[in-house]
């Protein structure tokens, strides 16, 4: 029994926690991507970029607070900061969509023109973050570093594996649960979140309904700001901040979106939820946990692993591959892509 | 027109021939490092150094019969081993460089040495590239390098492990030549000592999260976590989620790893933990960074002293050689760098000078404690390191 007990917590130790932090925060940045597709009908490759300007934005304003003394109890400064951030990264959107994308809105532009259009975008804000607050790893994080550390739970259970629970993943995990409960209320309770529903699943008919499209796409813009701000800043303050991080970070967020099918949110989060643990399980070696669980003669030499770590950002492409090729509208039968 | 071409040949012809009349009064070196690319914040120093010990000998009129050391730079790279072939070439072929200081990555210094000194036939001294390969290298004895192998870490490292008892480690690097070398000359040397090494794998550098790659380590468990890596770059992170998820308590931090940086990001946090990097007591090192000073540069700079030393020892062996030619001094490198002799050091090139016209031997100490071993490359002297109470602070030498 204990062996079962010390193979959970290991378990929970290297995959489960730090899975569905991951998962979060991939969740709340496909909710982002899949809101645009959604609404303005095209793939956002600037939303990367637009998680590290968030997040270089609360940062800043994090240091500000920290430099006048202001904390927040136990929890990092950086949720104080963070509507600072937020407000700041709402103000570059609403800019980028005035002098950008509005443009090429007016001139029905095809999907795939708006998709370089983004890619431009990108590059400009990734050369801006850089810019601004460096190519380096930044710290930011401050207060209390554990719910639980390893030693606290090993003295509290007189287990042998240990078990630790950051402030950060319980920060993640909080967050994006309120986050996403009140994205849902706004979409299926509110005026507002109705009229998105409705532009989202026939433009035409929401249009002769007296809806107004450029009141839904700036709305739109607003909600996937402050859904970049939060995901960048709860992914930098769990585990780094350094802006060439977010690039990479794409690719996870748009297998996430697209796993759950563009234009779902609930997809969105489902697939953030799917592509954190495929990464996390396939790269994880096995060996400890399985040597609890098994008896003593088949426990495993080898080190019971499927993938090298190496191979993590492969394992969104093939599930990405995989859903592309049986599924193409998603799990949640969101838009083809 | 043909009177004014005629004309220009001959002023060609004459200023060639003024120059090769000029020539045996002057010794001319080739400094070639990578003075743009990923080193060019420490090759400033570098170079300094080694014109310093140029400096010194020139004023000291002392090298074969008051030779002029002339330091003629050019530019590595670092990386692209084209570039650096091309610069070396210049240098032996327009330049008619006597030998070539340099050069500092271990990728570019092998191009060089395949591609210009053996075809040339000119001695090549390396102060800081360390790849085990580069031992091994075909050199008709004209390559040697003041700095040690990566191979040599590996069995200081497996000393210091065995000295406290360690049997199995896992093991992380950086993926790249340093790490990937470091990492399978370590594993080598542990090994054949009788150690285990639960797992040898990779890490990218500039990545955010590590979790998955402590997973990894954690699962093949082992008693001590060596990481290769660069305290910058993943190594730290490397570290930050082996104590966050309590994967290791004590790490072995190798030359990449150790700086204030460490101090800095985990304090008391890796207490108990340890490592190594080069370093020696030698007083040769604390004479070197005062004439340093003296100069205008930094001498506590990385492989600074290894510059001068590396400078040193061609003009040295050519003294002993009574001769500029690589093919004579080429032989003499290993006996001016080694005892027997009277001990030189930094500032003291002209004692050494006078020794060798003399036919004393010497045994060049220098800056960095230079003792040439193998294929001439250094031995390489490290500073053992341990972590208390969140500084680490040396605790012997190596």
């Amino acid at each position: 029994m204990i062996d079962f007990l010390n193979a959970f917590v290991a378990l929970s130790n290297f995959v489960l926690i730090p899975a569905i932090s991951y998962g979060a925060q991939l969740a709340l940045g496909a909710l982002g991507v899949t809101l645009i597709y959604g609404i303005l009908r095209f793939s956002n490759f600037a939303h990367g970029d637009t998680m590290a300007f968030g997040a270089m934005c609360t940062i800043l304003v994090t240091w500000l607070f920290q430099s006048w003394g202001i904390s927040f109890g136990p929890l990092p400064t950086a949720l104080l900061a963070m509507p600072f951030g937020i407000l700041a990264t709402m103000g570059l959107v609403l800019f980028t969509d005035r002098y950008v994308y509005k443009f090429y809105r007016e001139q029905k532009a095809k999907p795939v023109i708006l998709v370089i259009v983004s890619l431009g975008v990108m590059f400009i804000l990734n050369g801006l973050v850089r810019f601004i607050i460096g190519p380096n790893d930044q710290r930011f994080s401050d207060g209390e570093r554990f719910i639980i550390s390893v030693r606290e739970f090993k003295a509290l259970t007189g287990l042998k594996e240990g078990l630790a629970f950051k402030t950060t993943q319980g920060i993640t995990i909080v967050t994006a649960v309120i986050v996403v409960i009140a994205l849902f209320w706004f979409l299926n309770r509110t005026r507002t979140g109705k009229s998105m529903r409705a532009y989202s699943d026939n433009e035409d008919l929401a249009l002769l309904s007296g809806i107004n499209p450029e009141r839904v796409v700036m709305v739109t813009w607003l909600i996937v700001a402050a859904l970049a701000t939060i995901a960048g800043t709860l992914y930098g303050l769990d585990k780094s901040f350094k802006p060439f991080i977010f690039l990479q970070l794409l690719l996870p967020v748009f297998a996430a979106a697209i796993v759950g099918g563009l234009g779902s949110p609930l997809g969105a989060i489902a697939g953030g939820f799917t592509i954190a643990f495929s990464e996390v399980m396939i790269t994880y070696a096995w060996k400890k946990v399985a040597t609890y669980v098994v008896p003593e003669s088949w426990a495993p030499d080898t080190l019971v692993q499927l993938l090298s770590t190496d191979y993590k950002f492969a394992v969104s492409f093939v599930i990405l591959i995989i859903v592309l090729l049986f599924r193409p509208t998603g799990l949640f039968a969101g838009k083809s892509v | 027109m043909k009177k004014l071409l005629m004309a220009t040949a001959a002023t060609a012809l004459m200023t060639g021939s003024a120059i090769a009349g000029g020539h045996g009064k002057e010794v001319k070196i080739g400094v070639i490092l990578g003075f743009t690319g990923p080193l060019e914040s420490i090759t400033p120093a570098m170079g300094a150094g080694a014109e310093m010990a140029m400096a010194e000998v020139t004023a000291s009129g002392m090298l074969l019969d008051a030779a002029k050391v002339i330091s003629v730079r050019a530019d590595s790279t670092c990386i692209d081993a084209g570039a650096a072939t091309s610069a070396a070439e210049r240098l032996v072929t327009a330049d008619k460089v006597d030998a070539i200081m340099g050069a500092d990555c271990s990728g570019v210094t092998g191009a060089i040495l395949a591609n210009v000194a053996r075809a040339n036939g000119v001695v090549m001294i390396s102060p800081s590239a360390t790849s085990p390969g580069l031992s091994t290298a075909e050199d008709d004895g004209l390559f040697f390098r003041t700095a040690p192998s990566d191979a040599r870490q590996g069995v200081i490292i497996t000393n210091i492990l065995q000295d406290r008892g360690v049997e199995s480690v896992a093991l992380t690097y950086t993926n790249n030549d340093y790490g990937k070398g470091l990492a399978d000359a370590f594993q080598a040397s542990f090994e054949a000592a009788g150690g285990t090494v639960t797992i040898s794998a990779a890490h990218e550098d500039g990545k955010a999260d590590y979790s998955a790659e402590v997973g990894a380590l954690a699962s093949a468990g082992g008693e001590v976590l060596v990481v290769a890596g660069y305290v910058d770059q993943g190594g730290s992170g490397v570290i930050r989620a082996a104590i966050d998820t309590g994967a290791f308590e004590t790490f072995y931090v190798p030359d990449g790893m150790v700086g204030s940086k460490l101090n800095e990001n985990f304090g008391a946090e890796l207490n108990g933990s340890y490592g190594a990097y080069p370093g020696t007591d030698s007083i040769g090192s604390a004479k070197f960074v005062e004439l340093a000073e003296a100069a205008g540069f930094d001498g506590t700079g990385a492989f600074s002293p290894e510059s001068y030393d590396a400078a040193a020892l061609i003009m040295l062996a050519m003294q002993a050689a009574d001769s500029k030619d690589s093919a004579d001094f080429k032989d003499h490198v290993m006996d001016v760098a080694n005892a027997p002799g009277v001990e030189i050091f930094p500032g003291e090139l002209a004692k050494g000078l006078e020794l060798l016209k003399a036919g004393t031997a010497i045994d060049y100490v220098g800056a960095s404690a230079v003792e040439l071993i193998g294929a001439g490359e250094s031995a390489g002297n490290y500073q053992e390191i341990e972590f208390k109470d969140g500084v680490y602070s040396t605790i012997g030498y190596r």
